[in-house]
């Protein structure tokens, strides 16, 4: 090998340190971008000759569905390596991205309820699309919940990141739901065969609140697994040295 | 003592909201995974007899009678090919127009007639000003139709 | 913009009450959960300074 020893950023005690310049960098570039977002969302984007100003909605419902699909599928990546590579890292980071994932899932099935009462006239409907939404909480949930229930740290790492594994399969049901059934949810707007479906300024606002989204839940992702750190490795002498507990 | 019932719970809790997951999935293969059927399907005959359906399609324009009550709506469900014939009483959704999607529950009476207990807008994926949506429709009258609104050919 | 008014704007052309709730519950979902890993990581490191302060006081003993 050569070049750089990924490994060292795998030791949590690195790890801690150089996280923690990164969280406040991407807290206030999330802040600034969900502002931006906001305002050509608001005022920038018009309004839609279908939905009128319910559709609005979308800014927050679109950024909030893609970060449940793609939290999960970081979530089962870092359960994967940590099962196979056994490091310590990888299984915390996949046990704190998971309540971030779990409340994006909630954000995007309320939110998507908001919208649909006043477009399709129902809050709920048991279509392929919201079904299998439905079904990655209950996996969020379910791998929270398995992991709190084994006390010794490594044997809930290793039977969480089961879940994790097998439930990422339903995240390309949810994405291709609507082009596999027949269901009330619209089809996507956006996807890499054409061009979206949608005005330019409203996709701007959309791709920005999404970018937004994203450095939001990696900042509290990363603040999760110091948090974890600190909780697991608190009988380590470099724990006892750092400059938050010797304050 | 207290702890092990915690944690029985906690493993009871996960088990019961992994069986909740797994019936929900095989509830959704069995009959949910069809939301809707179409109307080319229910003239084939290959909708549930007897039982209480959802039928998915585009309103055919100008089919949309209101009866006297106020309540009471007829309109025709379409998929291009094929027509079914709904009769609604109730409240209509906003986004519900001729031409745009629909999703009504309900079942078929002896004349073939859909009799709706329930209806619901399908819109698509498509956002756009009005102004935007009204010059496009104006193209479209006018204008070849082999032209797509982002300027591509078809 | 297409706003006439600030109440225009509040009204948001009928849908006042679905949309400002998204908007809002979303709000104050992320303020929750940044709240809540804050006091975790101060729970955390109060614990450590406990259990290094009893491991002193048993060192100086």
């Amino acid at each position: 090998m050569t070049g750089i020893n990924w490994f060292k950023y795998a030791a949590p005690q690195t790890f801690f340190h150089l996280s923690g310049k990164w969280i406040p960098v991407l807290g206030w570039i999330a802040f600034f971008l969900a502002i931006a977002g906001l305002y050509i969302g608001f005022f920038i984007a018009p309004t839609d000759f279908q939905q009128g100003e319910a559709y609005r909605i979308i800014f927050i419902h679109v950024p909030a569905a893609w970060m449940s699909m793609v939290i999960y599928l970081a979530m089962a990546f870092w359960a994967a390596i940590g099962l196979v590579f056994n490091t310590r890292l990888s299984a915390m980071m996949a046990l704190a991205l998971a309540p971030t994932g779990a409340l994006f899932t909630a954000l995007a099935l309320i939110t998507g309820s908001f919208w649909g009462k006043p477009t399709w006239g129902t809050w709920w409907v048991w279509d392929a699309r919201l079904t299998s939404e439905l079904i990655l909480l209950f996996l969020y949930v379910g791998f929270i919940a398995l992991h709190a229930s084994i006390d010794n740290p490594q044997r809930a790492d290793r039977a969480a990141a089961i879940i994790a594994i097998v439930g990422a399969l339903n995240v390309p049901i949810i994405y291709f739901s609507v082009q596999w059934w027949n269901t009330l949810h619209q089809g996507a707007s956006i996807n890499v065969a054409s061009a979206p479906k949608m005005a330019v300024t409203m996709l701007i606002g959309m791709l920005v609140m999404t970018l937004a989204s994203w450095a939001y839940s990696v900042a509290v992702a990363l603040f999760r697994v110091r948090c974890i750190i600190l909780e697991r490795e608190r009988h380590a002498a470099w724990v006892n040295d750092l400059k938050e507990v010797k304050s | 003592m207290k702890l092990r019932y915690k944690r029985l719970g906690l493993i009871l809790g996960a088990v019961a909201l992994v069986a909740v997951a797994i019936g929900l999935v095989l509830n959704a293969f069995q009959s949910n995974i069809v939301f809707f059927y179409t109307p080319t399907q229910i003239v084939n005959g290959e909708v549930p007899k007897e039982t209480s359906f959802r039928i998915g399609g585009m309103v055919l324009e100008g089919s949309l009678k209101r009866q006297d009550d106020g309540l009471t709506v007829q309109f025709a469900v379409t998929d291009t090919v094929n027509v079914v014939p709904v009769t609604y009483t109730g409240i209509l959704p906003d986004l519900f127009k001729e031409g745009k999607g629909v999703v009504a529950q309900g079942a078929l009476d002896s004349q073939g007639r859909f009799v709706a207990s329930n209806v619901l807008a399908k819109h698509d994926e498509n956002y756009m000003p009005p102004e935007a949506a009204e010059a496009l429709k104006r193209a479209k009258v006018t204008q070849s139709p082999a032209v797509q609104p982002d300027g591509s050919n078809s | 913009m297409q706003w006439n008014s600030f109440a225009d704007f509040l009204s948001m052309g009928g849908y006042a009450v679905y949309v400002w709730s998204s908007f809002g519950l979303t709000i104050l979902a992320l303020i929750w959960e940044v709240a809540a890993l804050r006091l975790r990581k101060s729970k955390a490191i109060k614990q450590i300074k406990q259990a290094d302060a009893w491991a002193k006081r048993r060192v100086e003993r």
